[in-house]
């Protein structure tokens, strides 16, 4: 938004010299001036120096169902095949009604869901009305369609509620936005996705997306060696968020699972068992 | 020492002149109409031709700034042809950015932010106009004013200009909560024929509805001033 400069006061800017093409054209998003400073080096992608690239291997999910949004996210950080952490949390609260999930860069995508939960308070300062999710959403979209190409590493999803239901979207640093029902994005998606796929329906209670997401991260984190630590779950309703689980270790999952399958683990399971 | 002739001089007793001179030339303007009803709201202006030669019906003075949102004025005729180009711009900026439509309040806001920049620079001079903005939010409808000053607030009514104190009179008695669109309509017309010389070329009407405005043209704005006298 074009907002009053307070260094043009006195006859020195004049409304010539400062004001002929701010009002007049049209304002693209432009990204605020943010400086990149890295250690070694310009920012690299992938690979790089292995120490300066925090990046991670990660599984986050979503999807909309009749209750709302569930959200479900693992918690590994991975730099090559060093663990750095199992207890990442990779759900942003962003604000009361709104939550952004972290894939790609942690840096990335603490910093500017962060910086667009400041936006979203001043607009509801300034305008006296939230932002809606759609809205957010593009906004977020419009800042990395100006660092496209800088290196920027974000695959996150915004889920919220506004006064016309709850909403998930799927934003990335190429600037794409999509508007879905499911979502999965991450090293380990494609294992989620199986799952989801597989099971889901919209008019599913609480308790059974939540056991579907709860799965489908189980199963993304164990084929995926970048995928692990413990779920965290989340469910976006008309009145905004609640955490569900904070925490559920992934290994205590395998064990509970493999337990309802009736498998044992000692290589015999294709032996009839006696009792 | 005069404390007038510069814009961004206070005079020892608070007044910003120029702004009040502004003010000066809104009530010099010719008179418009604003009524909010609960389904539309109608927004009605005077026009008047320079002479005989002119083609009344091609001075157009409700700007429409979105597919469901219009502003009318009283004052100068230029000022407010470029408030309403800014104002559409930041219209579609809005969208742009937020992908939503801009709520009323926030293109009034922005309005009166533009007039109220004027207020506090050197170089330049107040907009001498007063507009008022129309349109749905959440489908709900709403009237805003905004004045050469910068200040900007919601009406059920209101009228700008010459005679805008009779009219306001006439709406303060006639005006109630949950006028259908066809009596707000008729209830605006009765406002501005009070006031306006020789009837119904020198009117514009615009209803402002949910997802569309609706312009008048010269035919129906006859009907309707027919109507009109024919009532009380």
């Amino acid at each position: 938004m074009i907002d009053f400069d307070p260094s043009s006061f006195g006859l020195a800017h004049t409304y010539q010299k400062e004001d002929k093409d701010e009002i007049n054209t049209l304002a693209l998003p432009s990204a605020p001036q943010v400086i990149y400073k890295t250690l070694n080096g310009p920012t690299q992608i992938n690979g790089g120096n292995k120490l300066n690239n925090f990046k991670h291997g990660t599984t986050t999910l979503g999807f909309v169902f009749k209750e709302g949004i569930l959200l479900a996210v693992d918690s590994r950080a991975s730099m090559g095949s060093f663990l750095s952490s199992e207890q990442v949390r990779k759900v942003i609260e962003i604000n009361e009604y709104l939550l952004g999930t972290m894939a790609g860069g942690a840096a990335d995508c603490q910093y500017w869901l962060a910086y667009l939960a400041n936006h979203c308070r001043t607009y509801e300062l300034k305008n006296g009305s939230k932002l809606s999710v759609a809205a957010a959403s593009k906004f977020l979209q419009g800042i990395l369609i100006g660092y496209r190409n800088s290196g920027l590493s974000m695959g996150c999803m915004i889920a919220g509620t506004d006064t016309t239901g709850q909403h998930l979207y799927y934003i990335d640093n190429d600037g794409m936005r999509l508007k879905g029902d499911i979502f999965s994005v991450g090293s380990g998606s494609t294992y989620a996705y199986g799952v989801l796929d597989n099971h889901y329906r919209y008019e599913m209670s609480l308790n059974e997306a939540v056991e579907l997401g709860i799965r489908a991260i189980y199963h993304a984190t164990h084929r995926d060696t970048a995928s692990g630590g413990v779920v965290r779950v989340y469910h976006i309703h008309q009145n905004g968020w609640t955490k569900v689980h904070d925490g559920i270790d992934v290994v205590d999952l395998h064990y509970q699972f493999a337990q309802q399958k009736g498998l044992v683990g000692d290589g015999d399971e294709a032996k009839q068992r006696l009792f | 020492m005069s404390y007038d002739t510069a814009l961004t001089v206070f005079s020892p007793d608070g007044q910003l002149f120029q702004v009040e001179y502004a003010m000066e030339a809104v009530k010099r303007g010719l008179c418009c109409v604003g009524v909010r009803g609960k389904d539309a709201i109608i927004l009605g202006v005077e026009k008047k031709s320079a002479s005989k030669l002119q083609d009344v019906k091609t001075i157009k003075k409700v700007y429409q700034l979105d597919h469901n949102l219009c502003m009318t004025f009283s004052g100068l005729n230029a000022d407010a042809r470029i408030l309403a180009n800014q104002t559409r711009l930041q219209c579609q900026q809005y969208k742009i950015y937020y992908e939503d439509d801009p709520s009323v309040d926030y293109i009034a806001k922005f309005t009166s932010q533009q007039q109220q920049k004027f207020t506090q620079r050197g170089g330049a001079r107040p907009y001498g106009i007063s507009t008022l903005i129309a349109g749905f939010s959440n489908n709900k409808p709403k009237l805003f004013q905004t004045d050469p000053s910068g200040a900007c607030s919601e009406w059920k009514a209101t009228s700008l200009g010459k005679s805008a104190k009779q009219v306001k009179d006439f709406l303060e008695k006639h005006w109630r909560e949950g006028l259908h669109e066809k009596d707000a309509l008729l209830l605006t017309t009765k406002a501005l024929m009070d006031v306006v010389e020789s009837g119904n070329k020198n009117i514009e009407l615009c209803v402002i509805r949910k997802n569309e405005c609706w312009f008048l043209n010269e035919n129906e704005v006859e009907e309707l001033t027919k109507i009109t006298a024919q009532l009380q």
